[in-house]
């Protein structure tokens, strides 16, 4: 059986980027949009790199910072300071 | 030359700001200070072993909570100043918002009561941390919920007094009582049921798909503070997941204990969330997806990922799943046609489904909605048009457990009405499926108090016997104002004045 990861943002500016970061660093991952929001799904692993971000952003950022444009996730999660894993391992 | 300031990583700050704030007590003992830890049965080794993923402390939790409102309240003021409730799609999707304000925003509240108790009751500095940033955030999405409708209240009947109505109306009892049972239960039942069951399993269909179908209907106020109150529920529901795993790694003979709470609170979940399916598949004007499709995405793919990382620890997914599963293809439909008899007694209106309306139902729900369902709204479509609008004036009898009138069918048999009934000490009690029987017989001693709004006003406690009453004075819906059908009612009126059209009643003496 398929055991998927998924991450919903707020469809916003900020999350655009966030879109674009995780979709680049993981390759395996769907996108979906629905209204207001931006749905990525993948199977067992995505992973959010805050070095992908700052590159996309052309700044500093704070892996935190993304509390505030996420709306939901399913998976097991594993932040630190460089990284925000959603994993079925 | 400046020094560059040394930071603390994540994980190192999470530990001086958390668990090192907590001491070993000398004055008392533990079990004195938190004597609810251990009469469930539960057994924990070691509460070290507690791990907050997202490492929240304090300081970040103000910085980021500060923004997101900050960006929420500028959104309310906007859609105020531009009277952002006449651009919605139709104002019968107002009444999605009536049923929101009265049943879900105080359960918000409920939480936040919920959390500030269990946040007292765990030895563990962690869990104790945890529960207390999800008091305040539930306390957040009572308030952000009220200022948001508040707009609504100006132009709108029937949300006017909704923690009132909580209290008292009959189908509020239905979320009300999930609550209160959560509540008076122990600490880690109301952690298994509200964080694990409720937030991580199944509030995703409350939350996501809805709240974006509020986007769809240009209801910009509710889209924020639902996507807003979110942005917490992604923490909530990592807080229910991890809640879960460290109970069962602590000790082997949890396991049991927890695998009949997530029987039981899946169960009462999707029960209290029939309510969100009707608010789905009809209440929204502009539909973004169906509630079948909703529990497909968000129970069964999800869900099913969730009990397969589950299994290592023996647990198994929820007993009666396969019945919820089953029920996607009718529940709605089942109580939308419930709701559609006793708008009487509601502070919210309903309606039959326009002709392109039941089209998208027959399209999402080709197995059942054309042979099961849209003959009845064209019967109740004909009587309405013959002056017979039909109210059904006999109260209907509800269910001992979750307080749903005794409406839904069989697995497999859609015209086979689901009841059960038992007796207790001389007592005969009424239950609408084996599940919430089940639940009677585990804790009859918790059930037989239910408060059953059918029975109080039976037995004369609603301050009448009269539907008009105990409506008028015992629930504050304001009679010809708040109840009854749309069409024809203030609401339509006022919102074909705002669209330039005639009032309602002029069209339908043209008609």
């Amino acid at each position: 059986m398929s055991q998927l990861v998924f991450i919903v943002f707020q469809d916003n500016d900020n999350a655009r980027y966030l879109a674009e970061a995780v979709m680049e660093d993981n390759p395996h991952a769907e996108l979906q949009h629905q209204p207001a929001m931006i749905r990525i799904q993948a199977e067992k692993r995505l992973v959010i790199n805050r070095e992908t971000m700052e590159e996309k952003l052309g700044r500093d950022w704070d892996v935190q910072e993304m509390l505030i444009d996420v709306i939901s996730i399913g998976g097991n999660v594993d932040e630190d300071d460089d990284h925000f894993i959603l994993e079925w391992k | 030359m400046a020094v560059k300031n040394k930071k603390l990583n994540l994980k190192d700050k999470y530990q001086y700001l958390t668990r090192d704030m907590a001491w070993e007590p000398t004055y008392q003992k533990m079990e004195d200070i938190y004597p609810d830890e251990r009469f469930e049965g539960i057994k924990i080794v070691d509460w070290s072993q507690w791990e907050d993923p997202f490492r929240l402390t304090m300081d970040a939790y103000w910085k980021y909570q500060a923004e997101k409102e900050k960006k929420l309240y500028a959104i309310f003021d906007a859609f105020a100043q531009n009277n952002g409730h006449q651009n919605i799609s139709d104002a019968r999707y107002v009444n999605a918002l009536k049923l929101f304000l009265s049943g879900v925003s105080p359960l918000e509240h409920a939480a936040f009561q919920g959390y500030s108790k269990v946040g007292r009751q765990f030895s563990g500095a962690g869990a104790r941390v945890a529960c207390q940033m999800q008091a305040i955030d539930e306390l957040r999405h009572s308030q952000t919920q009220q200022h948001a409708m508040s707009h609504y209240n100006k132009h709108f009947n029937g949300l006017h007094d909704a923690p009132h109505m909580h209290d008292r109306v009959w189908f509020l009892s239905v979320p009300k009582s999930f609550f209160d049972d959560a509540r008076s239960a122990g600490p880690f039942e109301f952690l298994t049921a509200i964080s694990f069951s409720f937030e991580y399993v199944l509030t995703n269909l409350l939350f996501v798909p809805f709240m974006s179908g509020a986007a769809y209907n240009g209801d910009m106020a509710t889209v924020t503070f639902g996507f807003s109150a979110q942005s917490d529920e992604a923490r909530h529901m990592t807080l229910g997941l991890e809640v879960i795993k460290f109970i069962l790694e602590q000790h082997e003979d949890n396991v049991p204990i927890v695998q009949r709470w997530i029987d039981k609170w899946f169960w009462r979940g999707f029960r209290l969330l029939s309510l969100v399916s009707m608010m789905m598949d009809y209440m929204l004007p502009n539909k973004v997806m169906s509630w079948s499709e909703a529990w497909e995405v968000y129970y069964e793919q999800n869900g099913g990922a969730l009990f397969k990382d589950l299994e290592r620890y023996g647990i198994r997914p929820p007993k009666y799943q396969d019945v919820a599963n089953d029920a996607k293809h009718h529940l709605s439909h089942q109580l939308w046609t419930t709701f559609y008899q006793y708008s009487q007694a509601t502070n919210f209106h309903t309606w039959i489904p326009e002709k392109e309306e039941m089209d998208w139902m027959s399209e999402k729900y080709p197995e059942t909605f054309d042979k099961y369902y849209r003959p009845r709204y064209e019967y109740l479509a004909k009587e309405a048009a013959a002056g017979r609008r039909f109210y059904n004036n006999t109260l209907p009898q509800l269910c001992q457990v979750c307080q749903v009138p005794t409406l839904f069918t069989e697995m497999g048999a859609p015209t086979k009405l689901s009841h059960r009934q038992l007796v207790h000490e001389g007592e005969r009690y009424h239950f609408c499926s084996e599940a919430c029987c089940d639940i009677f017989k585990h804790e009859p001693e918790k059930y037989v108090q239910a408060w059953l709004p059918v029975h109080q006003i039976y037995q004369g406690n609603c301050e009448g016997a009269d539907v008009e009453t105990v409506v008028q004075k015992y629930y504050h819906i304001n009679i010809g104002e708040d109840n009854f059908e749309y069409l024809g009612s203030p609401d339509h009126k006022h919102w074909m004045s705002i669209k330039g059209e005639k009032p309602a009643d002029e069209n339908q003496d043209a008609a």
